[in-house]
């Protein structure tokens, strides 16, 4: 299939600092596609530059195998929907989707028909002469994405545009969000430091850190295998122990500060005697397994249950005062346990990735 | 506690009354007074209407005042065109702290009074002025060149004095534009002069139009500047007034034209408001 996107060794830099070091990747035509990273990695910036308020300090970015090498942002195709929205306050919504059809010099007749069937289709039919502060946070939201839309871009990016939305109506306009781009087929590139959200939308996600792409994957990839220490860290949560091999081969065994012995597996081999970090996520405990051939055993004081319905977790500490998330299952099978107990939890050896530091 | 409140209030706001009632609605009321005495042919001081008759009877009086407002007019719309760009620039272009040093620069000329100023600019300008002995040192031209005391020039110097009263509400309006709205419109495909004509005018309303007023009635009640640099040709009404008082000592027929001054001004401010769609509320908030 074709890109719609493409990034060739691109680097930014302001000074001394590098703010996009190195990067390259291409985004296949409609597809979602999220850059996903803490604030401050650089993942702005980036965006910025595809959209053309920017200009790279080397690399090439080329739209549908143009390269965009000294394009002005109005040449672009491809539009932004801002962080804030960035709605023209002093129009109201059908001449805020006009706004750039107009600039085209199409006719008013097309532009009404084309706003029309634009507002259709993000589910605000009649609204075009209301007013900007009439409308609801989740409104202005797909407002914005409708004034982009009806560009017909080949590339639609979104700035962080969830942010300003309360919980409740981000979560909704996630799913919105994931269903229009697949109702329009426009290539979708997301950024975003909200890992929930690339992980529900998204079809590729690429994580940032200081500057270069960690991992570039399937949110499932992301997730269950991560390549990197900062990708487990910062996808999901995860537990983490310092520990040392002890014995190397297909699966390490590593001691842990606790002095307990586990085997895992890891991407490389690691001599024996290596510093390693060793991830381990919630909901890869069992808690009080009954068979426990091949798990790895150990038992832990419950401190306090964080109870959150479906996402509830067991705050634990071990013997040594290292504190563990353990997933708990809300199927009335652990409800007898309470703050306090000892209990057993076991894991399998392919749930856990060890790293090295 | 409530009657506290309203004694100190009306305690603060005695001041405020006082200057408004002794310094202008007094004297006001006299000078109104005054404009509708007249004397009689038997010279007799009695009631009349015939100060603001000769206003419109006279061409030469309505003329002049024409003349004023149009060029009042031109000041403060070249003032507008010549403010924005220097607004701009020190709102969204310029450096922060460049910015609390351009503004000072702005503010510099007006730390010196405008007589000094309007002679600055003759010493400048004039036919033996310094502009005119470099244009004769290079050969520009062979004889010196007569620069003041026209149109061009007295407009010229009304923009000058009103320069700052524009800036510093289009400043004060154009921080609250938001960059993004001027991204957001280069990304839809907008010129520059597009997004100068669709998002930064519009935003900037308010600004324009209370820079306007002010600038508006600065230049139409300007006496020094028209006087000095636009020299006998510069007909301005406020010199006609000055006239009446002081030349002709006729301080009816001044009074009569101070407040036709008055009236009228408003009623351009007035016509300018209802085109633009404002309301004088929402300007001064």
């Amino acid at each position: 299939m074709a890109n719609d996107l493409s990034v060739r060794n691109l680097i930014r830099s302001f000074g001394d600092f590098t703010a996009v070091d190195n990067i390259s990747f291409d985004v296949p035509q409609g597809s979602f596609f999220s850059i996903l990273g803490p604030s401050g990695c650089g993942k702005t910036t980036l965006l910025r530059m595809i959209a053309g308020f920017d200009e790279p300090s080397s690399g090439t970015i080329s739209i549908r195998e143009r390269d965009m090498r000294g394009v002005p942002p109005n040449k672009r195709p491809v539009n932004l929907v801002f962080q804030h929205l960035a709605l023209f306050p002093m129009m109201d919504v059908a001449e805020n989707i006009g706004f750039g059809l107009k600039r085209r010099g199409m006719n008013s007749a097309e532009i009404a028909r084309r706003t029309e069937t634009i507002l259709e289709r993000v589910d605000l039919p009649g609204y075009g002469k209301k007013q900007i502060r009439q409308l609801s946070g989740g409104q202005k939201q797909r407002v914005a994405i409708a004034r982009c839309l009806v560009m017909e871009p080949s590339v639609l990016l979104l700035d962080e545009p969830l942010g300003a939305l309360d919980l409740k109506l981000r979560e909704q306009m996630k799913v919105e969000l994931k269903k229009l781009q697949a109702k329009v087929g426009t290539t979708f590139i997301y950024i975003t430091h909200d890992q929930s959200e690339a992980l529900v939308m998204s079809d590729r996600i690429a994580v940032m850190n200081e500057g270069h792409f960690e991992q570039v994957g399937s949110p499932r990839e992301l997730y269950s295998d991560p390549q990197t220490p900062f990708v487990a860290r910062f996808v999901g949560d995860n537990n983490v122990w310092s520990g040392e091999v002890t014995e190397s081969g297909e699966r390490l065994t590593v001691r842990t500060g606790e002095d307990l012995l586990f085997r895992t597996r890891s991407h490389e081999s690691y001599e024996k005697g290596s510093r390693v970090d060793l991830f381990l996520r919630p909901e890869a405990f069992r808690i009080e397994p009954t068979d426990s051939t091949d798990l790895n055993t150990f038992e832990v004081d419950v401190k306090t249950i964080l109870f959150d319905g479906a996402n509830s977790r067991l705050l634990t500490v071990m013997p040594g005062g290292h504190e563990l998330l353990v997933s708990l299952p809300q199927n009335r099978q652990f409800d007898h346990i309470k703050p306090g107990d000892r209990i057993l939890l076991g894991w399998h050896p392919d749930a856990g990735l060890c790293f090295k530091v | 506690m409530k009657s506290g409140f309203r004694l100190s209030f009306w305690l603060f706001l005695a001041p405020v009354l006082l200057w408004l009632f002794l310094l202008i609605v007094l004297p006001h009321i006299d000078l109104l007074l005054l404009s509708f005495r007249g004397e009689n042919d038997m010279g007799d001081l009695v009631w009349t209407f015939d100060n603001y008759k000769n206003f419109f009877i006279e061409p030469i009086y309505w003329n002049t005042f024409v003349r004023t407002a149009l060029y009042a007019i031109v000041t403060t719309f070249c003032t507008f065109v010549l403010a924005l760009p220097v607004s701009f620039y020190i709102v969204k272009l310029a450096r922060p702290r460049t910015r609390g040093f351009l503004t000072v620069l702005l503010l510099l000329p007006f730390w010196v009074s405008e007589l000094v100023r309007v002679y600055g600019w003759m010493i400048l300008l004039r036919e033996s002025g310094v502009l005119n002995y470099f244009l004769l040192k290079t050969g520009l031209v062979q004889q010196p060149v007569e620069m003041l005391y026209n149109d061009a020039t007295m407009i010229m110097g009304l923009v000058y004095t009103s320069m700052l009263f524009m800036v510093v509400p289009l400043i004060s309006a154009m921080e609250s534009l938001d960059d993004s709205l001027i991204e957001a419109a280069s990304d839809l495909e907008a010129s520059r002069f597009t997004i100068l004509r669709t998002i930064i005018i519009p935003h900037c309303k308010p600004g324009i139009t209370s820079g306007a007023i002010v600038v508006f009635m600065l230049a139409l009640g300007n006496y020094l500047t028209p006087n000095l640099m636009g020299g006998k040709n510069s007909l301005w009404f406020t010199e006609q007034i000055y006239n009446q008082f002081i030349a002709s000592f006729n301080w009816n027929q001044g009074a009569a034209f101070g407040f036709l001054l008055l009236l009228l001004s408003s009623g351009i401010i007035w016509i300018g408001l209802k085109l633009s769609r404002q309301r004088l509320g929402e300007v001064a908030a």
